[in-house]
């Protein structure tokens, strides 16, 4: 499990280690149950605040991707398919937007994007 | 019993300075940094919670049960770090130890040679020959050796290199992987703070300004930036330590999302540092300070 944490970005810290385990869970880095380190560890190895590392885990919990059982520690939850397939839409979303972006900085018609995807999609 | 210590309405009146109603609570398993300029009451607040000094009112509360009716068996539960050094400077290391050590009924020697060892403790060298550093240690290694819950520091970091700093802080995240365990830690390094600290307290004057965890306290302030004309035309009410000179203003905000609202792109919006917060509560913004 790699978290870096930068203490002069404008994320909270807290945001950055959510976003970060989520990546890693949605990526399957992290993989279903399992054990994450606990609360006080991962607040000593990130030099970070207990609050903070709390604060984190207690909002990825929330958002389902964590369980936690009392007295013995946190574990990757079994992620939803839904929710998963609904963040990768989200990605595809992201870079296509980017994509096209591109596409009218340089002049390419829709057509011609189009026929692109295409081609790139059958190809692979 | 989740609050290691809770102080309610403490004050204290000296000739010259006066603590007025002091509030303060700290949960078990957590850190708090207790802040505030030189003079400002830290030391008097310790002195009291140390039962050191006499109370004129209010209520101090150490695991639950009054400081001055327990004063023993509270202290048997804490473990103390002052900034100066208070042992025998002609004692060597080991004998200032088996000074100590008697007083405590839950004295472990097998901790005690453990810090020795991991602090590099010169054991046999004379306490007015170590270094201010390794006063620190050692004064550390007194507190941790009998399984203290909760752990009291006046300034331990004040006079100490950034390197031994950084170990102090590791030290105490250690310390506190047990969850039962608190550590109250007054300084003016806040630096020290910004990384480890769960609770931050600041207090001027005698006085608490605020006392809440140090994300909340990060997140909710800014520093805002901008022109002299732009203060003119805003409602600058609720503008902490407001400071104005030829070429713009600055002050600190308690209301992010009010500022962004309010002043949208035209000032800077900057993420405080615990310094910033202290400075900008604790000065006077009419004061000036020059050189002549």
């Amino acid at each position: 499990m790699n978290i870096i944490i930068s203490n002069s970005a404008d994320e909270p810290i807290y945001l950055q280690l959510v976003n970060q385990l989520k990546e890693q869970i949605i990526k399957g880095e992290l993989v279903e149950s399992q054990p994450l380190p606990s609360i006080r560890n991962l607040a000593k190895g990130l030099k970070i605040s207990v609050i903070t590392t709390k604060r984190a885990y207690d909002e990825l919990e929330n958002e389902g991707f964590i369980v936690t059982v009392a007295g013995k520690g946190s574990y990757v939850a079994a992620i939803n398919k839904d929710m998963f397939r609904e963040t990768k839409v989200k990605m595809i979303e992201e870079k296509m937007i980017e994509a096209i972006d591109t596409a009218k900085l340089v002049g390419l018609t829709l057509e011609e994007l189009q026929d692109m995807v295409k081609i790139i999609y059958e190809g692979w | 019993m989740n609050n290691m210590m809770e102080i309610t309405n403490l004050s204290k009146s000296f000739k010259d300075f006066s603590l007025k109603g002091v509030n303060i609570t700290l949960e078990k398993g957590y850190i708090m940094g207790f802040i505030g300029p030189n003079g400002s009451g830290k030391s008097t607040t310790i002195k009291l919670i140390m039962n050191l000094i006499k109370k004129d009112s209010g209520e101090i509360k150490i695991f639950g049960i009054d400081n001055e009716s327990n004063n023993i068996s509270i202290k048997e539960r804490i473990g103390f770090v002052y900034n100066e050094n208070h042992f025998y400077e002609e004692l060597t290391v080991k004998e200032m130890k088996e000074v100590i050590s008697p007083f405590y009924c839950r004295w472990d020697e097998r901790i005690f040679n453990k810090y020795a060892k991991d602090f590099e403790l010169p054991i046999n060298k004379e306490i007015k020959h170590l270094s201010k550093g390794m006063k620190m240690k050692f004064s550390l290694a007194i507190a941790l050796s009998h399984h203290a819950e909760l752990l009291i520091m006046d300034e331990p970091t004040s006079g100490l290199d950034p390197l031994i700093r950084s170990e102090l802080l590791e030290i105490l995240q250690s310390l506190l992987q047990d969850e039962n365990k608190s550590i109250f830690f007054s300084t003016h390094i806040t630096s020290d703070l910004d990384k480890i600290a769960d609770f931050i307290t600041l207090i001027n004057n005698g006085e608490i300004i605020l006392s809440k965890t140090k994300d909340e306290l990060l997140e909710e302030h800014c520093i805002v930036k901008g022109s002299k004309k732009q203060l003119t035309t805003n409602d600058p009410l609720n503008f902490i330590g407001l400071k104005q000179n030829d070429f713009g203003f600055e002050a600190l905000c308690k209301d992010k999302k009010e500022v962004i609202k309010q002043y949208g792109n035209s000032v800077i919006i900057e993420k405080p540092t615990l310094e910033d917060i202290m400075v900008f509560y604790t000065r006077r913004s009419d004061h000036h300070v020059s050189s002549y």
